[in-house]
């Protein structure tokens, strides 16, 4: 303990270089460095890729950045938020199905109606709930805007009930269940374990033919990005400085006048509805959405993107989904049925020995550089962390 | 910083009980605008549960008003925008972001959505007044978790301050400080508590001594005796309490309460 006595005004001035937050707060430095990077980002997604990829492994990249969308949510509920959000794959599926919805009405034509309801049902008519998804002013916007509702309504139940931790992480998975057994159930209107398939056009555009298909990928690309600058501008605003701060000690929080769940809630909201975005847009890049792909399941390999990538930052949670999204297609290709267990393998690697992701092992590599403090401490999966943590006395 | 206005704290007959066992049984006091009280008393006395019951952690009967208005049965971060502020026995500074975030934080429970979705462009006036009271200007940019013990605990009144609390409340301050930073805090309390009334529960009796201006001892629940330090060392009910040492002589009990 140094016995610094808290100095008269003015004289306080300490260099001490550990610690200090790093570089790059400077608003002109950290700007261009920004903007270098997002250069970097956009020459890399709309040249280097279409140039050097197939036209099959554009279409995969496509996907995983539809993951990777996702993840950039995750990244800011969970990594930011301390919010275990194990059931992404609902706002997910909520954005593809309506994004499915709408394309499927298309094909059909006005006044028809999809393929698999004269197959299952005797529908003669279309379900009362499917009509609005045959306007585009209503299906698109529904596509974002449908799951941050959804989003809203369970977050303001269980924020304010203070529900958190391993208890929210278990009922976000619980609706990702509920979602799926829904879907499946309502066979008739909602194409059951099959899902909504063999999409053909995008607003006018023939998804078989390659060109589309580029389009679609561009416009992901595109989207991506976006979502980035977003994320970027509200990690870096108050409102991300006191989502940390709700994340590390959110009964601190409250005595300081805050309400924590209005500030867990907008980050929650907001994760759903990129989760949302990507869904619709992995519609058009895959031509196929189902139960499978918004499930228990799905919805843990989104996690573990993140946690692999590195959650609390900005890129990490991108290149993490990325990588495994990428992993999982390589080594399945050469290795079915491991897959499964290299994942979880993984995810256990990470957390027990990588909290930060990799993500750390680059912060890591830069503060040896610099000479300052060490390694960042460890964080529990559940947001907190483990060590000097103050919990307010709960009875 | 702070309005002109300087108010009071006046507990009436305040119960706290959990499962049958009653932590607070039936205190109530005054605490006039612009003291240092100290709160003292052995192990599980109440001290602290008192304090959790006037910010609203735990629920109490009785009447908690801070100038006109209740306190009780208010949320915790309604009770807190009356001006109401607290520290914990542990600092609980928000480790991985900066002196400078952590006192922006403190200061903006009223910032509107506008606000809060920009960047923080500067250091607003009344953060920088603060990083002066409690000397840390130096380490504004500073990760607030690698401030020594006692710096962090001048960030939590510093939090307190930009917080625009008038009634600061707070839980051991100088535990686990050296000579110098408690010599440090009991002049920061006293320019505090210029404009602020000031609620200290300590048991560190040297610094109770120097810096009280006046003294409630709590025992098991309930007022004991209360008065300037001077009274309450002479009540010999105090010292009886205190396992018959006399309260005085450095002996100062150590032991923390649950």
């Amino acid at each position: 303990m140094t016995a610094v006595t808290p100095a008269p005004p003015g004289t306080a001035v300490d260099p001490a270089p550990a610690g200090v937050l790093p570089p790059g707060r400077s608003p002109g430095r950290s700007r261009l460095r920004t903007a270098a990077g997002f250069a970097f980002g956009a020459a890399l997604l709309f040249a280097v890729a279409p140039l050097v990829l197939s036209d099959f492994r554009l279409a995969l990249l496509a996907k995983y950045l539809c993951v990777a969308m996702v993840a950039v949510g995750i990244g800011i509920a969970w990594g930011r938020g301390g919010m275990l959000t194990l059931g992404q794959g609902v706002f997910f599926g909520l954005g593809g199905y309506a994004m499915a919805m709408h394309l499927k009405l298309a094909d059909a034509g006005p006044g028809g109606m999809p393929d698999f309801m004269q197959l299952y049902g005797q529908l003669d008519e279309l379900p009362l709930w499917w009509r609005p998804f045959a306007s585009p002013w209503f299906a698109l916007p529904a596509t974002v805007l449908l799951p941050m509702a959804v989003a809203f309504g369970l977050g303001s139940l269980v924020f304010r009930r203070r529900v958190r931790g391993a208890y929210f992480a278990i009922l976000s998975q619980a609706l990702a269940a509920a979602m799926v057994i829904l879907l499946i159930g309502q066979q008739g209107t909602t194409g059951g374990t099959n899902g909504l398939t063999d999409i053909k056009g995008f607003f006018g555009y023939d998804l078989d033919d390659p060109v589309n298909q580029r389009m679609v990928y561009f416009i992901i690309a595109g989207t991506l990005l976006a979502l980035l600058a977003l994320t970027r501008q509200l990690i870096h605003s108050r409102y991300g400085e006191l989502l940390v701060a709700v994340r590390d000690g959110e009964e601190r929080v409250r005595f300081l006048g805050y309400d924590p769940a209005t500030v867990k809630l907008v980050a929650y909201v907001v994760a759903a509805g990129m989760a949302g975005l990507a869904g619709a847009l992995f519609v058009p890049a895959v031509g196929i959405i189902s139960p499978a792909l918004i499930g228990i399941v799905p919805s843990i390999e989104f996690v573990i993107g993140v946690a692999v990538g590195g959650r609390a930052t900005l890129l990490g949670p991108v290149l993490g989904a990325v990588a495994v999204a990428w992993a999982r297609t390589a080594l399945s290709e050469r290795f079915p049925g491991t897959w499964t267990y290299l994942q979880g393998l993984l995810f256990v690697v990470v957390v027990a020995f990588l909290p930060g992701g990799l993500a750390s092992l680059w912060a890591l590599a830069r503060r040896r550089d610099d000479g300052a403090e060490p390694a960042p401490r460890g964080w529990s999966v559940l947001g907190r962390r483990r060590a000097g943590r103050t919990e307010v006395p709960a009875a | 910083m702070s309005d002109e206005r300087l108010d009071g704290l006046s507990v009436r007959d305040v119960r706290v009980s959990f499962d049958g066992f009653t932590a607070v049984d039936g205190v109530s006091l005054e605490v006039p605008a612009g003291d240092i009280r100290f709160l003292i008393g052995p192990n599980g006395a109440g001290k602290t549960t008192l304090v959790d019951a006037i910010t609203g952690l735990v629920r109490a009967t009785g009447s908690v008003r801070f100038g006109d208005e209740e306190l009780l049965g208010r949320a915790v971060h309604r009770i807190s925008r009356l001006g109401i502020g607290r520290t914990f026995q542990t600092s609980s500074v928000f480790e991985e972001l900066s002196v400078l975030q952590n006192l922006d934080i403190a200061a903006g429970a009223r910032r509107g959505w506008a606000t809060l979705a920009r960047r923080r462009r500067g250091i607003p006036d009344e953060v920088a007044a603060a990083l002066e009271t409690i000397g840390l200007a130096g380490r504004a940019e500073h990760l607030a978790g690698t401030l020594a013990h006692g710096q962090k605990q001048w960030l939590e009144i510093g939090m307190l301050l930009v917080q625009d609390a008038r009634l600061l409340l707070l839980d051991e301050p100088v535990a686990g400080m050296s000579h110098e930073e408690r010599d440090a805090t009991g002049a920061l309390l006293e320019t505090v508590s210029r404009d602020r009334t000031v609620v200290v529960i300590e048991h560190d009796m040297d610094f109770l001594r120097r810096f009280a201006r006046s003294v409630t001892v709590l025992h098991a629940g309930r007022v004991l005796s209360e008065g300037t330090v001077a009274q309450v060392q002479a009540d010999p009910r105090v010292q009886e309490v205190y396992l018959g040492h006399p309260v005085d002589a450095g002996s100062a009990p150590t032991g923390r309460e649950a």
